[in-house]
């Protein structure tokens, strides 16, 4: 039985889909991609290698038309090749990749539905503003140009600067004109490699609620590489988290955050408790265990292996720490010590060792003033639908995910 | 190489061959700190000042004076301001100092055109080959400049196999027929500009590749992703973006190029002379030093008059 420690990042910040269900505003705004085709996207075992590296290991993602999808992992897991295959700037080794229902095997960056904002941004330095945006058009020879630049412009309140060079702006502003250089094309899926990766803490919050913001204005999917798990739970409806080349779970963050599939999610997504347990019975869709000798309920579908060895496990924030012996009916329990006990303000963090002499930390709202005292006795307990079963050896995974992340 | 064209060289170079740093906001600077921190930029320049004034302006001044005197070697010269040796020289070699700039024009667009391709691929294409290119590019210095101009003699010459080639595919009497060259290489239009191009063509690839080489690949690949095939890739993104490295390699290829005379001495014809070999006929064999010196203030001029032209309009508001 082993608890992850680590920074208090998953409680401190409680992330959560809040903006995902933000309504459309401003639909007489929409910049929609034409009707024909969709922006949906299939990829379908693809694979790259460079040499003898596989950097894309067989991935199967399918993005919903319209969603904003996010694509995270640590560094190095093939993310940007991932997105590059999709612009069409790289070439897959095998797989194939549907956009809009229509294969897109040997076309140029060009010829396919999207766009891409680079991860530095890449404005042409020499160009306007408004050239910047324009760019695009000019070369498709579309007309209306001046229109269509400064309807872009608009959207990301930024028409007064059209005549400036990129230098002239600030790294938020350049940011938001690598988006609109891409939108105005009216690509059905836009690609974006770590768009917020160069900016500032604050200015990244402030950037993550913009992007969603023109998203939902402009209605088109959205394709989001990023290694920042709380800018991909902020962001998106759908994240695929990746690891090593593949793609170890997909789905709604909430979902990720709940309900990790594996120990690499768990311990990549927030942070996780997770102990040793063994599969004593099941009863229809309840599974019974035991781990340190306590009986430990959890609903069967939150146990992704078979068992009988497993680690279960549970988020810091789910266990409640009562008085020694005091827990509620029906709730998975475990007695411990408490050995640590920090106030972060909002919460205190503790870590209690059981009698196996594993730690496990648990997120406390500051409800009361009461605190717990190191030494201090008690008993920590959790409902049993709160609980997820991992393979075992999950720990030092999640550990390992955890230091990544 | 004439001391004038060199000269000029180093302050046009440096006003457009720097860094091609983003153009700030233009406004006004507000008033900075008062008293002596204001006058230290001064005393840092004190250094470079110095060197200018001895090696520059009191020599440029020396030259002026000398343009200006009358006299002989046996009575000494005095200034007598006589102002009509500029006269007398412009009409007498007005055809040397066409020559020189046509010639400087033509090395110059040769070079172009032959260090474009050679610094993109060293910059962009070479991979770990990249700085065994850079030290070939550079590895004509090694040897001396005379040397290697002498070495182009043998080349061109006569019975050389360059001219029997050319006489064989009958190349040669296709450049006979366009008046470029007469049965022979050596002493033509041709050899000189060659042999300018040749010697000033590492001048022309460095700036080239340094600004080459600054160039982000991901504006090809964002210019690529924005609808343009290769060729509006280049010229929209590439080409612009290069052009400080354009403007510091002509420069540095074609103001050595006008005042040079090794060239036109050892490969051309004694009677297509360039201004570079009147005034070094003028100074030491005619010892006519007046007509020199007012000789050299003209291609000076001449030259300052061009570049600051040529700068103007190949755009600093082009540059970045
Ligand atoms: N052109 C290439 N040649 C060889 N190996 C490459 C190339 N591009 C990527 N790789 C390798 O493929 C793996 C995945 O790279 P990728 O750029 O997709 O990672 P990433 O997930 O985007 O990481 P990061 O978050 O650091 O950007 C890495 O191990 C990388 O070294
Ligand atoms: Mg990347």
């Amino acid at each position: 039985m082993s608890a992850v420690t680590g920074a208090v990042r998953g409680a401190v910040t409680g992330p959560g889909p809040a903006t995902a269900a933000v309504p459309a505003p401003g639909a007489g705004r929409r910049v929609a991609a034409a009707p024909d085709g969709g922006g949906g996207v299939e990829i379908r075992g693809l694979v790259k290698a460079f040499g003898a590296t596989r950097a894309v290991d067989g991935i199967d993602i399918s993005v919903p038309e319209g969603s904003f999808f996010a694509l995270l992992g640590p560094s190095g897991c093939g993310k940007t090749t991932t997105l590059r295959m999709v612009a069409g700037l790289e070439e897959p080794t095998a797989g194939a990749i549907h956009i809009g229902g229509r294969d897109v095997a040997g076309t140029r960056p060009y010829q396919r539905p999207t766009n891409t904002v680079f991860q530095n941004y890449a404005l042409f330095p020499h160009m306007t503003i408004f050239e910047n945006v324009a760019f695009g058009l000019r070369r498709r020879k579309v007309g209306d140009v001046r229109r269509q630049v400064m309807e872009m412009l608009e959207l990301v309140e930024l028409t007064h600067l059209a005549q400036r060079k990129p230098a002239q702006l600030s790294g938020g502003q350049q940011q938001r004109i690598a988006v609109v250089r891409a939108l105005v094309n009216r690509p059905k899926v836009l690609l974006l490699d770590e768009p917020l990766g160069a900016l500032d803490l604050k200015l990244r919050r402030q950037m993550q609620l913009e992007l969603k913001r023109i998203q939902t204005e402009v209605g088109i999917t959205f394709i989001h590489v990023t290694h920042d798990q709380e800018e991909a739970m902020t962001m998106a409806d759908t994240i695929a988290v990746m690891n090593l080349g593949r793609v170890e779970q997909l789905g709604a963050p909430v979902e990720l955050y709940e309900n990790p599939r594996t120990a690499f999610v768990a311990g990549f997504l927030g942070q996780s408790n997770l102990l040793a347990a063994r599969v004593v019975a099941r009863h229809g869709d309840v599974v019974e265990l035991s781990a340190e000798g306590n009986r430990i309920l959890m609903p069967a579908a939150r146990l992704s292996v078979p068992g009988p060895d497993v680690e279960v496990g549970v988020r810091p924030e789910k266990v409640h720490l009562g008085d020694l012996g005091v827990a509620e009916e029906g709730w998975n329990r475990i007695d411990g010590t408490v050995v640590d006990a920090s106030f972060i303000g909002v919460s205190t963090q503790y870590l209690v060792r059981t009698r196996q002499d594993e730690e496990l930390t648990v997120f406390t709202q500051n409800l009361s003033t009461h605190l717990r005292r190191v030494g201090e006795q008690v008993t920590l307990s959790w409902r049993p639908e709160h609980t997820f079963g991992l393979e075992t050896g999950a720990w030092e995974r999640a550990t390992a995910a955890e230091t990544a992340s | 190489m004439s001391v004038a064209a060199a000269g000029v060289g180093i302050s046009s170079v440096e006003r457009t061959g720097g860094p091609d740093g983003p153009v700030r906001g233009a406004g006004p600077d507000s008033a900075g700190p008062v008293g002596s921190r204001r006058l230290t930029p001064y005393f840092l320049l004190l250094p470079a000042l110095l060197a200018l004034v001895v090696f520059y302006v009191l020599p440029t001044l020396t030259l002026a004076s000398t343009s200006l005197q009358t006299g002989d070697l046996q009575q000494g010269y005095s200034i007598t301001w006589h102002w009509a040796t500029y006269g007398d020289v412009l009409t007498q070699y007005w055809p040397q100092f066409l020559r020189s700039f046509a010639y400087a024009a033509a090395a110059t667009l040769f070079a172009l055109l032959i260090a474009y391709p050679l610094a993109y691929t060293i910059a962009r294409r070479a991979g770990r080959w990249r700085n065994v290119l850079l030290a070939l590019v550079v590895a004509p210095f090694f040897t001396s400049f005379l040397i290697r101009t002498l070495a182009w003699r043998q080349i061109l010459a006569d019975q050389g196999w360059v001219v029997s080639i050319m006489k064989s595919t009958g190349l040669m009497s296709v450049t006979d027929w366009l008046g470029l060259t007469s049965g022979r290489l050596l002493a033509t239009p041709v050899a000189v500009v060659l042999g300018l191009t040749y010697n000033f063509l590492p001048f022309m690839t460095l700036p080239l590749y340094t600004s080459l080489e600054k160039i982000d690949p991901a504006l090809l690949q964002a210019s690529g992703d924005l609808y343009a095939n290769a060729w509006q890739g280049f010229w929209r993104v590439t080409w612009p973006l290069s052009l400080p490295g354009v403007v510091g390699g002509t420069l540095l290829t074609f103001i050595p190029a006008a005042g040079d005379f090794v060239n036109q001495q050892f490969l051309g014809s004694v009677s297509e002379t360039m201004t570079g070999n009147v005034i070094d006929s003028l100074a030491l064999t005619q010892r006519d030093y007046p007509s020199a010196a007012a000789m050299s203030l003209v291609l000076m001029v001449a030259i300052v008059v061009l570049v600051t032209v040529y700068v103007r309009r190949s755009g600093t508001d082009e540059l970045v």
